[in-house]
């Protein structure tokens, strides 16, 4: 029986369905995975990050005992590169470079971790042995490790035939209306800045398992992906000539993705190829190591930005000149991150009438670079919130004010910036506000003034950013170059009793779907979310999905299947108006019941649904037995998520430390469904930002060898380098979905990297500082305050 | 090979092994006992946490044949025979303390032996300390933390639920 619990609707911090298998060792995560007589797969990875593939000798791995095979690039002839879901344009309006991406080196590495050769053995310890056996004759080529190398005269190429190792040369706004701004402001404020690279570490490593049905001749591939739709579209369809109908893709539980888990990586087609070719399941498990080599990584930006102000301090326009790594080749949605994830970000959440931005993408002999918690808007965000405080700093504005000054107003919505977005909601005056009154930002010069006598130098920053989440719609990202609609999909399936699965091309991997979901459904159909399941990550059960990825599993997939269950209302409206013997336009829905309009007649979602499928009264003639519907929904914008983040900081003199002490979030993330959830991701995503903006940062060395190669030497933040997080929504409802959300899952890891560098630099002020860049280490700090070098 | 004989969860298995099988695979390949991950191979991230004879261990770090009449806890087997969730599981579950779930069976392990070895109770301070060999790329760490707090009332017979304990 459906009884109707308002708390567990909309607004409601209900406790999650999906903790219970977590919590009892019970989740399926693909390493969990075993098929009957599956085999293991090694991947045999380059340890240079640039040579000739002079030779591979194979034949003694593959007599070694347990071995059932060793592939190479010869043995995958017919077998596509892995495709680039993005083609951007260059400024002369020709394609960007787009070299092919293979599955496995042909001829040549081009980075640390580029896979060589596979084993397949009975265990993995017998592939890891025999992977030892394999030869291979490398010619060590030159490396190109950084983008100032890489684009050096006479720099060795990553790719022969792109020339100048150059990617796209890309632009976006208008630059003459930008130099004549220009000429006339008074002040002028140069500032350039590395946005650290970074990577992604969800806990769980990736793994790949391939099975093949001979009786059936469909494969199966069980992956740790955000997006097992996407992932069987571009494998099936580019990389192994699978129809989707003889191909299943299985994303289980999967452990955390950040973006990482986005892309079709080698090792999917690997397994899925060997498991058909050898009759065999294959399971492909990343270490840790192996991760750190062949994750796609994130960030890496080089920026020269400068700002143009009046004398009041009104922003008159910016230009921006970014060079953004891609590593070695091209991942799925990398070519869009520096680009329409990035410089479309630049207005923020201020006026500034003429900006013009230019982007150069660069191939280097590193791991391919794509999108990261954020993406893009991280990279944005901390250029324009480092920019408005060196601004204030250099012109002698207050640095709140100068904020506030520049602020889109909350009546000018919506609200159109000179790159190409158009906000449709938000109140920046309001997420200030209530940010400065929660971290007492008035109250800070005492508190400065205590740690002090304490022998701490304690800093406040803040940054008031704006985001872009739910990428869409189809029509615009197609022309921008998505080679991919952005829409998502829901079903919802009310059973003959009244219990209701949904089936959502979303993909959880933490950010707790099946209840939020559930809420949703209990909210609008008055199901009890106990009645209702959640079903994702599987194509053969799912129609169809683009996945999860830049917040927009609600916005999106959300709005889909509010629009499936309006479907089912409508339906059941017509199904209740035969049994009630009414004019359909006299009945009423509310959260489970369909009622006469002034009268007491009225029949429960229950009753309707089992009339719907035992319709022994029911008006056959017209509508079609069962209750079941599906949505396709295709936003008409972005959403645009913004907010306030302060950040307050220890310094230890002594030895360089930051010591997080306070962190306030003020967001506006829409309409809020659970709020325990959304302060979840909110503090999980600062903790990123934080990690970002004091401990995080990959480093390879000039021959391209990466020295961050393991958690020994990559610092991730740990449960005593953080604080507690105030978190704290202001809503504004976006105007364009049906829900009024905008997304949760980024705004942390975006708005709060520069208000923590601003609290560092603000907590340095008596040495002159301008600025420190990503990671603030104990080293750099040490050395400002020491004066030299260590 | 060698042979271990181990009781886990209560019931004793007698296992083939070679020299090398560390003891997570032991639990995950041979007793399909899943629920104890392996997030690295530097010993960094504690998603493989256990109880061995009584003690946290990283079970990624631990021969198999060093284990030979051990006592050894999983994740699986914390909660009552009945499925009543151990006090830890329960505060997890009321602070939100988990998103993706796969570092969350080492944490609730080593959570659990932090607790029972020190009755004095732990302030917020020690417990960020005390969690220093778990990873965590979710959840920031601040309602595990409060989810330790309040499960340390329930497991010393402070307060008689996770819930209460949030009062």
């Amino acid at each position: 029986m459906n009884l109707v619990t308002p708390f567990e609707g909309i607004g409601a911090s209900v406790k999650r369905k999906e903790d219970l298998r977590f919590l009892s060792g019970r989740g399926q995560y693909t390493d969990d995975i075993n098929r009957p007589g599956q085999a293991y797969a090694f991947i045999l990875r380059s340890p240079h990050a640039h040579a000739r593939i002079a030779g591979i000798e194979t034949a003694k791995a593959a007599a070694m005992p347990g071995v059932l095979a060793v592939y190479t690039s010869a043995d995958l002839a017919g077998i596509g590169g892995l495709p680039c879901g993005w083609q951007i344009h260059n400024k002369d309006g020709t394609p960007m470079a787009e070299p092919k991406h293979p599955v496995l080196a042909e001829g040549k590495v081009r980075h640390v971790g580029d896979p060589v050769a596979v084993v397949i053995a009975e265990t993995r310890a017998r592939a890891r042995d025999a992977a030892e056996a394999v030869l291979v004759d490398y010619e060590v080529l030159p490396a190109v490790a950084s983008m100032a190398a890489a684009q050096a005269p006479g720099a060795p190429l990553v790719h022969e035939g792109v020339a100048g190792n150059l990617c796209y040369d890309w632009h976006i706004g208008d630059a003459a209306q930008v130099e004549a701004a220009f000429a006339k402001a008074a002040h002028r404020v140069v500032f350039e800045t590395t946005n650290n690279r970074l990577v992604p570490n969800a806990m769980e490593p990736r793994c790949a398992v391939g099975d093949y049905d001979t009786a059936t001749g469909e494969h199966t591939l069980y992956t740790t992906s955000q997006n097992p739709h996407v992932i069987r579209l571009l494998m099936g369809a580019f990389v192994l000539n699978i129809p989707e109908a003889k191909l299943r893709v299985v994303a289980p539980d999967v452990g955390g993705g950040f973006g990482s888990k986005i892309y079709h990586y080698a090792e999917e087609a690997i397994v899925t190829w060997a498991a058909a070719k050898l009759g065999r399941p294959v399971k492909w498990t990343a270490d840790r190591s192996e991760s750190f080599v062949s994750d796609a990584h994130g960030r890496d930006h080089v920026t020269r930005a400068e700002l143009a102000l009046d004398a009041e301090g009104r922003f008159l326009a910016l230009k921006v000149s970014t060079q953004a790594n891609m590593g070695a080749y091209l991942s799925t949605f990398a070519p869009c991150v520096p680009t329409y994830l990035y410089a479309t970000l630049l207005a923020g959440v201020y006026t500034t009438p003429a900006i013009y931005a230019e982007v150069k993408a660069v191939f280097t002999n590193t791991v391919p670079v794509d999108a990261y918690r954020g993406a893009g808007r991280p990279e944005a965000t901390f250029l324009l919130e480092r920019l408005v405080d060196v601004a204030a700093k250099r012109c002698g504005f207050d640095r709140v004010e100068l904020r506030r000054k520049n602020f889109i107003s909350p009546d000018a919505f919506p609200y159109q910036t000179p790159v190409a977005l158009q906000y449709d909601s938000g109140n920046y005056h309001a997420t200030l506000d209530a940010a400065l009154a929660t971290a007492d930002w008035a109250g800070f010069e005492a508190r400065r003034a205590e740690a002090k006598a304490r022998g701490r130098l304690r800093g406040i920053g803040i940054s008031t950013y704006l985001e872009a989440c739910g990428i869409a719609p189809s029509a615009v990202v197609g022309s921008l170059g998505a080679r991919a609609g952005l829409y998502e999909v829901g079903t919802i399936r009310v059973h003959p009793t009244g219990s209701v699965t949904v089936l959502t091309g979303a993909h959880s991997h933490g950010q707790g779907h099946e209840t939020t979901f559930a809420q949703l459904v209990a909210d609008k159909l008055g199901v009890p979310i106990a009645n209702v399941e959640v079903v994702h990550g599987d194509t053969a059960k799912v129609p169809f999905g683009m996945g999860t990825y830049g917040s927009r599993s609600l916005a999106v997939g959300g709005s889909a299947m509010d629009k499936a269950m309006d479907k089912i209302i409508a339906k059941g409206k017509k199904i209740a108006a035969h049994l009630m013997e009414a004019s359909v336009e006299d009945i009423e829905f509310d959260r489970g019941t369909f009622r006469v309009a002034g009268t007491d007649k009225a029949k429960s979602l229950t009753e309707i649904s089992l009339a719907a499928y035992v319709p022994h009264n029911y008006p056959i003639e017209e509508l079609e037995p069962g209750l079941e519907e599906t949505a396709f929904y295709d936003p008409k914008n972005f959403t645009y998520p913004g907010g306030c983040h302060i950040a307050e900081v220890e310094i230890e003199p002594e030895t360089g430390r930051v010591h997080l002490v306070n962190f306030t979030a003020v967001d506006d993330v829409g309409r809020v469904i659970n709020p325990m959830i959304v302060e979840g991701q909110v503090q999980g995503g600062v903790a990123q930002g934080v990690g970002q903006a004091l401990l995080e940062g990959c480093v390879y060395d000039a021959d391209g060898q990466l020295l961050s190669g393991s958690m020994l030497d990559y610092t991730m933040p740990r449960a005593d380098d953080l604080a507690p997080v105030s978190v704290a929504t202001h809503t504004t409802l976006c105007t364009h979905n049906p829900l009024g959300v905008k997304g949760c899952g980024e705004v942390g890891a975006i708005g709060s990297p520069p208000a923590v560098i601003n609290a560092v630099v603000d907590a340095l002020r008596d040495w002159g500082v301008e600025h420190i860049e990503m990671p603030a280490t104990p080293q750099k700090i040490w050395s400002i305050i020491h004066g030299k070098s260590c | 090979m060698p042979q271990v004989t181990l009781t886990v969860n209560g019931k004793q298995h007698t296992v083939e092994v070679e020299g090398r099988t560390l003891l997570v695979e032991l639990l995950r390949e041979k007793l399909r006992l899943t629920g104890t991950h392996v997030g690295c191979d530097t010993s960094q991230c504690g998603a493989c946490v256990v109880h061995v004879n009584g003690d946290s261990v990283k079970s990624c770090t631990t021969l198999a044949v060093m284990c030979d009449g051990a006592h050894v806890t999983t994740i699986e087997g914390l909660a009552a025979p009945d499925g009543t969730l151990h006090p830890m599981q329960e505060a997890f579950r009321e602070y939100h303390a988990l998103q993706c779930g796969f570092c969350t069976p080492g944490m609730v392990m080593s959570a659990v032996d932090l607790v029972r070895k020190n009755p004095q109770g732990l302030s917020e301070k020690e417990i960020r300390e005390g969690l220093e060999g778990n990873l965590c790329r979710c959840t920031g760490y601040h309602n595990i933390v409060k989810a330790i707090a309040a499960a340390q009332e329930v497991m010393h017979g402070r307060r008689a639920s996770v819930a209460a304990a949030a009062e």
